[in-house]
C-alpha cells in the first residue's frame, strides 16, 4: 500500500515530520515499509519559457533554442518535436541528476548546450502515467507557469511516497483515512474527514432501479445514482495522487470511484445505467456461468463466486472486477454507483482463482460498514463536483451489519499482567486517546469505544496489543519467566549419532524430503504407498521419500561434477510412507562413502571392508556390540548383489549397507541406511564396568586353510565353541589366497587370547581347549592347520 | 719398574685416545691390561721386589691400572654417546610432510546452530519436543486461529497431500500437539525444532524445505517483559553480547499482540551497511504473547494461563553467523561447504 504524503496531508496534518522519521515510527507500530522516497525523484528543475527556437543547420530534428529560466537565458539544443517559440517547459540545467543520468554543459554539432528540456517520461514517471503527447515529446507547461520556479511544485507531483507492507489484519490502512489515524497516533494532530455535501435532485433512484439481494454472502449493499454527469478529463490532483498510489488516469468519473477507494479503503463500483437496466441483483454465480470482465477477459463463474446481475446475466464479478458491458465510457450520461460489503473469504476465492485487483486486495480482509455509507456519500460529492453530475435523491439500501461502535471492558491489571508493564490508568487512557477511541475509566477498569473503523478490534486482547504497539517495547523491563524448576525433557538420541558419524570422518548434509516419483522406489524392498504433494513445484519434488539413499547420490553427483570424488557423507531425516491410508514418518540415517578417506601420504580408500567398519563402529558405540550381524540374502535390486547385505540386529532388519549396483552407479559407491527409529528400539543394556583379570593369560595363533566357501564368522563360532569360557578374544590378524595355497582355498590365521579370573593360566590349563578348537575346525570345516 | 710402569701408561692413554670404535677399546683393554698383557709382563716381576720396593710399585701399578681403567671406561662412553647421536642424526625425518590421518567429519551448519539453540533452551529449563512433518490442516492452521479464509494464509503457500493434509508450514503445530498432549494443563516451557515446507521456489533467498525453531512458555503470570527478557539472552548467545534487539509491532493470528524482532546489526553496530540494507537492524523471529483463542482450542483457561510464543528461522539465523548469502548453498552440499564447519566453536 502506498501513502501519498500530499493525499493523507487533506486529512491530517503531516507537514511537520521529517519522512524518514515518520516511516520509522510508523515500522515501529508495526506498519513495515519497503521503500520510500520522492514521487519525481530529480532536484534542481526549473520552469522556463522558449524565447527562440530555430532548426539546427546541421540536423534534420535538432533546434536551438534560448530559454528563459528566470535569472538567466540558456541555449539548449532541443530534440524534441513540439519545442516552439513561445511555450513554457521544465529545464533540467548543468548538474541535475536525473533517473537517465547527469545533465552537462555540452556542444552539440558546434551548437553550445547548458540543459536539456524535459519530457515527464525523463523525469522518471513511468509510461503508464503519461498521456500521448508526453510520450512524444517535452512537456508543455501551460501559460501561467511562473518562469523560474519549481514546475514538480508546480504541477503538483513535489509529493512523496511510502510503500508500506500492510500486515493481514489492518485492512482499515489500505485506505488514506486509515493511514491519517494511524498517523495521528505518531504526530499527535486530529484527523478531519473530507467533504460530503452534495445537493439532490428531486428525482428518486428509487423509481428507476430495484435492488435485489440473493445471497447471504452479500452484507451490505448500497446504490445509488447520478445523472447527466460529465466526462472530461480528471482534474490534476487526483489524477497525480492516484499516480503516487499506483492508479492511472482513465477520466474524471472512473478516477473518482479509484480515489474514494483510496480514501476510504471501500472499492466503489460505477455502472453506465444506461447499459444497465432497470434491476441490480447480487447471488452466487451457477457453475458455468460466463462474464467478460473490464479486461476483456471471459471468466467462467463458479458457484462460490458473488456475482451482480442486471436481474438476468452476470454484469460484474462482485468485489473484484466489473464487467465489459455496463463499462463507463466517453458517452456515459447517468451513473450508478455501487457500494458494498461481501463475505471476504468468497471473494478470496474469486480472486485467488481468477484474478486479484486493488477492489479484492480490499474486500479480501473485511470491510468497515460505516466507511461504506461514508464511501457513497463521498462519491456522490466528487461526481457532483468534478462531473457535473445531478445526485438523485434516495439510496437502495441492504444491509445486515450492524452500525454502533463496539465497547470493550478491560482493567489496569490485566494490561500490565500480559505485558509485564507497569502503566497508570492515565498513561492507559492517553494511548487510548491517541488511536481516538473514546474511553470511560472507573476504578482502573476502562470503558473502551472501538470505532467500527478498526475491524480488527474485537477482545480484551486486541487491546492490549494496542497498548503494546502505542507504548512500545522499549520503555518495559527485562524478565525471565519464573517457573517451578523441573529437568527438561529432551531427547538427544540423534545427537550422540550425529557426534559418532562425525568421529567417524563423514560430514552431515541436509537435502530435501521431496523427491521425484521415479526415485521413490529406490534402494528399499518395502512396500508402502506414495504421499504425493497435490501441485508440485517440479517434477523433481513431488512426493516425500521413503529412503535418503537417492539423495545422498544426487549430493554425490553434484559434487563429483566438481571434481570432487572423495566422498563420505550421511544425513538423519524423517522419511514417509503411506500404509492403509496412515502416514508413518520414521527417522532413517544414511550414509554414502566413496574414494579416498585419509589425508596424507598412506591413502586408503573405501572398498567393502570400511565400509563395514563404519557401520560395525556405529553399532557398536551405541551398545549392540555382539548382538548384529550381517545378511545376505534377496538383496535390493539398487544394491550389488553379492558385495551388500542387511543389517540385523537382535533378530531384526533394521537396515543394509553395502556397494551401489555397478547399473545405478559405474563408481564404487558404498551406502547405508539404517532406520533409526527401529535399531533405537532394541534396548541396551546400560554402561558397565567389567572387572579387568588380575592374572596373566596366554596368548595363542592359529592358522587354517580353509575352502573358500566357508565364513569366517562361522569358523570364529567354532572356535568359540571350542575355547569355552577362558577363550576370551577371538581376532583375525591374516587373510590369505593365492599361489602358496590351492586355488579354492583361503588361508585365516586367528590370535586367541585366554584368560582366567581366578588364576594365572598355564600351557596345560588351554592345551584340550587348543585341540578341541582345532578338532572344530577341521571336522566342521574342513579345515587344515597350518604350521602349529 | 716404575718407569716402566708410567711409560706403560702414557702408551696406553695415547691409543686409548685414538680409539674410535668398541672394538678397538677391548683391544687395547687385553693389550695393556689383560693376561698376556704388558701390563701382566711387569707385574710378573713383582715378585722379585723387595717389600719396600713392591709397596711402593704396587702403589704405582695401582694407579696405572685405574687410570687406564677409566680412561678406557670413559673413552668407551664417549664412543657409544657418539654413535647413538650418530644414529639419531641419521633419523631425522622431514617433520612437515603431510599426516597420516582420517578426514575429519562435521555437522550441517544448520545442525550447528540448531543444537546451539536447543542447548540454550535447554540450560534454562525448557524441553524439547518433535512433531510430525506431515500435518494436519487443524493444527497447522485451524487450532493456531488461522481458518481457511484468512488473508494471513497467503503468506504460507502450502504444499498441500489432500484438502485436510499438508506439509506443515510452521512448527507451531508442535505447539498444539504438546498443549493438547499436556493432559493436566499444567505450566510448560518448551521448544520445538524442525523442518517446515512452503510453496516457494527456490532461490538465493527461498527454499521449499527450510527449518524453524519455535518456542512457547505458559503460565500464570508469564508476559510480554519475559518474552523480551529471553529474546534478549538469546540474541546474545547468537549473535554476541554486545547485540541489542528491538520489538516492532507485527501481525500473527496465533499471538496477540505480535511483534517481529530484530537485532542490532553485528557488522555495523546500528549504522547501517549492506548486511542490514542501510537500517542498521536484522530482522531474526517474529513472536508475541499467546492468543487467548489459541490457549482455550488447546484446553488452558485463558483467564488463568498467559503465554508467549516466538518462532526463528534457522537457516536466517545460520546465515547471519557464518556469513551464507545463498539459501540453496545448505542443501547443495558442495564438499567445500561442508569442509567451512568441521571444527568446534569453544
Amino acid at each position: 500500500m502506498k501513502l501519498s504524503r500530499k493525499f493523507v496531508n487533506d486529512y491530517t496534518n503531516l507537514n511537520n515530520v521529517d519522512l524518514k522519521e515518520y516511516a520509522n515510527a510508523m515500522l515501529k507500530l508495526g506498519n513495515e515499509y519497503e521503500s520510500m522516497g520522492k514521487l519525481v525523484n530529480v532536484e534542481g528543475l526549473i520552469i522556463g519559457e522558449v524565447e527562440s527556437c530555430e532548426m539546427h543547420p546541421e540536423s534534420d530534428h535538432l533546434h536551438i533554442c534560448k530559454v528563459n529560466i528566470g535569472k538567466e537565458v540558456l541555449n539548449i539544443v532541443c530534440g524534441a518535436p513540439n519545442v516552439r517559440k513561445g511555450i513554457k517547459v521544465i529545464v533540467a540545467p548543468d548538474g541535475c541528476v536525473l533517473p537517465g543520468g547527469t545533465i552537462k554543459k555540452t556542444t552539440i554539432l558546434n551548437y553550445e548546450s547548458n540543459g536539456m528540456i524535459c519530457s515527464l517520461e525523463e523525469l522518471g514517471i513511468e509510461h503508464k502515467y503519461l498521456k500521448e503527447e508526453d510520450i512524444k515529446g517535452i512537456h508543455e507547461l501551460d501559460e501561467f507557469a511562473p518562469v523560474g520556479e519549481d514546475p514538480l511544485k508546480y504541477l503538483e507531483l513535489d509529493d512523496e511516497v511510502i510503500d508500506f507492507e500492510l500486515t493481514a489484519n489492518r485492512a482499515d490502512l489500505l485506505s488514506m483515512l486509515g493511514l491519517a489515524y494511524e498517523s495521528s497516533v505518531i504526530t499527535g494532530e486530529k484527523v478531519e474527514l473530507p467533504e460530503t455535501k452534495y445537493e439532490e435532485i428531486k428525482d428518486n433512484v428509487k423509481d428507476t432501479l430495484t435492488l435485489k439481494v440473493n445471497t447471504p454472502n452479500v452484507y451490505t449493499f448500497l446504490v445509488k445514482r447520478v445523472n447527466d454527469i460529465k466526462i472530461e478529463e480528471a482534474p490534476v490532483f487526483m489524477k497525480n495522487r492516484l499516480m503516487a498510489c499506483g492508479i492511472r488516469s482513465i477520466n474524471n468519473v472512473v478516477d473518482i470511484s479509484n480515489y474514494v477507494m483510496l480514501e476510504t479503503g471501500q472499492p466503489l463500483h460505477f455502472y453506465d445505467a444506461d447499459k444497465l437496466g432497470k434491476v441490480i441483483e447480487s447471488r452466487n454465480a451457477k457453475n458455468g456461468e460466463k462474464l467478460v470482465t473490464l479486461d476483456n477477459e471471459e471468466r467462467i463463474l463458479s458457484e462460490e463466486d458473488i456475482i451482480i446481475t442486471n436481474g438476468k446475466e452476470p454484469i460484474g464479478l462482485a468485489g473484484v472486477m466489473g464487467g465489459l458491458d455496463t463499462e463507463i465510457d466517453e458517452n456515459t450520461k447517468n451513473v450508478v454507483i455501487e457500494c458494498a460489503i461481501f463475505n471476504p473469504a468468497n471473494i478470496r476465492k474469486t480472486s485467488k482463482k481468477l484474478l486479484r485487483s486493488e477492489a479484492s486486495i480490499r474486500y479480501e480482509k473485511g470491510l468497515d460498514v460505516n466507511r461504506c455509507y461514508f464511501a457513497m456519500e463521498r462519491a456522490a460529492y466528487l461526481l457532483e463536483k468534478y462531473a457535473d453530475g445531478k445526485v438523485l435523491s434516495g439510496m437502495l439500501e441492504y444491509n445486515t451489519q450492524d452500525r454502533n461502535d463496539k465497547t470493550i471492558e478491560i482493567t489496569l491489571d490485566k494490561i500490565n499482567s500480559v505485558l509485564g508493564y507497569d502503566l497508570s490508568a492515565k498513561e492507559v487512557e492517553n494511548v487510548f486517546n491517541k488511536l481516538g477511541f473514546k474511553v470511560e475509566t472507573k476504578k482502573n477498569i476502562f470503558k473502551v469505544t472501538v470505532p467500527t473503523r478498526r475491524t480488527d478490534i474485537s477482545i480484551v486482547e486486541d487491546l492490549i496489543e494496542e497498548v503494546s504497539r502505542v507504548y512500545g517495547v522499549d520503555n518495559i523491563k527485562s524478565t525471565l519467566p519464573v517457573f517451578e524448576s523441573t529437568p527438561s525433557v529432551h531427547n538427544f538420541k540423534d545427537r550422540a549419532i550425529r557426534e559418532i558419524m562425525v568421529g567417524l570422518g563423514l560430514n552431515e548434509v541436509i537435502t530435501y524430503s521431496l523427491i521425484s516419483v521415479d526415485d521413490i522406489f529406490k534402494f528399499t524392498n518395502d512396500e508402502f504407498g506414495l504421499i504425493k504433494v497435490l501441485d508440485p513445484l517440479n517434477e523433481d519434488r513431488v512426493v516425500l521419500r521413503h529412503s535418503i539413499v537417492s539423495s545422498l547420490l544426487d549430493v554425490y553427483k553434484y559434487n563429483k561434477a566438481r571434481n570432487i570424488k572423495d566422498l563420505s557423507i550421511f544425513e538423519i531425516s524423517k522419511c514417509f510412507s503411506s500404509i492403509n491410508g496412515e502416514y508413518i514418518e520414521e527417522k532413517k540415517l544414511a550414509a554414502l562413502m566413496t574414494g579416498i578417506y585419509t589425508e596424507g601420504l598412506k591413502k586408503e580408500s573405501y572398498d567393502f571392508y570400511a565400509a563395514k567398519g563404519v557401520v560395525e563402529e556405529l553399532l557398536d558405540k551405541l551398545g549392540f556390540k555382539g548382538r548384529y550381524e550381517f545378511v545376505v540374502k534377496d538383496m535390493i535390486e539398487e544394491m550389488h548383489p553379492t558385495k551388500s547385505a542387511y543389517i540385523n540386529v537382535s533378530g531384526k532388519i533394521v537396515g543394509m549397507f553395502g556397494c551401489v549396483h555397478p547399473n545405478i552407479c559405474k563408481d564404487e559407491v558404498y551406502v547405508m541406511e539404517i532406520n533409526l527409529d527401529e535399531l533405537l528400539g532394541i534396548k541396551t543394556g546400560r554402561l558397565k564396568y567389567r572387572e579387568t583379570s588380575k592374572f596373566p593369560g596366554i596368548a595363542y595363533d592359529l592358522a587354517f586353510v580353509l575352502p573358500k566357501n566357508v565364513l569366517n564368522k562361522d569358523v570364529i563360532s567354532s572356535i568359540k565353541q571350542g575355547g569355552g569360557k577362558l577363550l576370551s578374544t577371538v581376532e583375525v590378524f591374516d587373510y590369505y589366497e593365492g599361489d602358496k595355497i590351492d586355488e579354492n582355498k583361503k588361508s585365516i590365521a586367528y590370535s586367541l587370547y585366554f584368560e582366567s579370573n581366578e588364576r594365572t593360566l598355564e600351557l596345560n590349563d588351554i592345551n584340550p581347549l587348543i585341540d578341541k578348537i582345532i578338532e572344530n575346525v577341521v571336522k566342521r570345516h574342513n579345515g587344515v592347520l597350518r604350521d602349529k | 719398574m716404575k718407569e716402566k710402569l708410567e711409560a706403560l701408561k702414557v702408551d696406553a692413554l695415547n691409543e686409548i685416545e685414538k680409539c674410535n670404535d668398541e672394538a678397538s677399546i677391548n683391544n687395547v683393554k687385553s693389550k695393556y691390561l689383560g693376561k698376556k698383557s704388558v701390563f701382566s709382563d711387569v707385574m710378573s716381576n713383582m715378585a722379585s721386589l723387595s717389600n719396600e720396593e713392591k709397596k711402593s710399585v704396587g702403589m704405582v701399578s695401582n694407579e696405572v691400572r685405574t687410570s687406564i681403567t677409566e680412561a678406557l671406561d670413559e673413552r668407551l662412553k664417549a664412543i657409544k654417546e657418539e654413535e647413538l647421536n650418530r644414529r639419531l642424526q641419521n633419523d631425522k625425518i622431514d617433520i612437515t610432510l603431510p599426516s597420516n590421518k582420517r578426514r575429519s567429519g562435521s555437522l550441517h551448519p544448520l545442525t550447528l546452530v540448531r543444537e546451539e539453540i536447543e542447548d540454550l533452551f535447554v540450560s534454562m529449563g525448557y524441553d524439547v519436543v518433535d512433531g510430525p512433518e506431515v500435518e494436519t490442516d487443524n493444527y497447522c492452521f485451524e487450532m493456531l486461529n488461522l481458518p481457511k479464509s484468512h488473508p494471513a494464509r497467503d503468506a504460507q503457500d502450502s504444499f498441500y497431500i489432500t484438502d485436510d493434509m499438508l506439509l506443515r508450514t510452521q512448527t507451531s503445530a508442535v505447539q498444539i500437539r504438546a498443549m493438547l498432549a499436556n493432559t493436566e494443563k499444567k505450566p510448560f516451557k518448551l521448544i520445538c525444532p524442525g523442518k517446515t515446507y512452503r510453496r516457494d521456489d527456490d532461490d538465493a533467498t527461498h527454499s521449499h524445505q527450510f527449518s524453524q525453531v519455535e518456542g512457547l512458555v505458559v503460565g500464570e503470570n508469564v508476559s510480554l517483559s519475559d518474552l523480551k527478557g529471553t529474546l534478549e539472552v538469546f540474541a546474545k548467545k547468537m549473535f554476541g553480547e554486545s547485540r541489542e534487539i528491538r520489538f516492532r509491532a507485527s501481525y500473527f493470528p496465533f499471538t496477540e499482540p505480535s511483534y517481529e524482532v530484530d537485532v542490532s546489526c553485528f557488522k555495523c553496530d546500528k549504522k547501517g551497511c549492506n548486511i542490514c540494507k542501510g537500517t542498521g537492524w536484522i530482522e531474526i523471529l517474529g513472536c508475541g504473547m499467546v492468543h487467548p483463542n489459541v490457549l482455550e482450542n488447546c484446553g488452558f483457561d485463558h483467564t488463568k494461563y498467559q503465554g508467549f510464543a516466538f518462532g526463528a528461522g534457522i537457516e536466517r539465523i545460520a546465515s547471519l553467523k557464518y556469513g551464507v548469502t545463498n539459501m540453496r548453498d545448505y542443501f547443495t552440499n558442495d564438499y567445500r561447504f561442508l569442509k567451512n564447519f568441521d571444527r568446534k566453536e569453544i
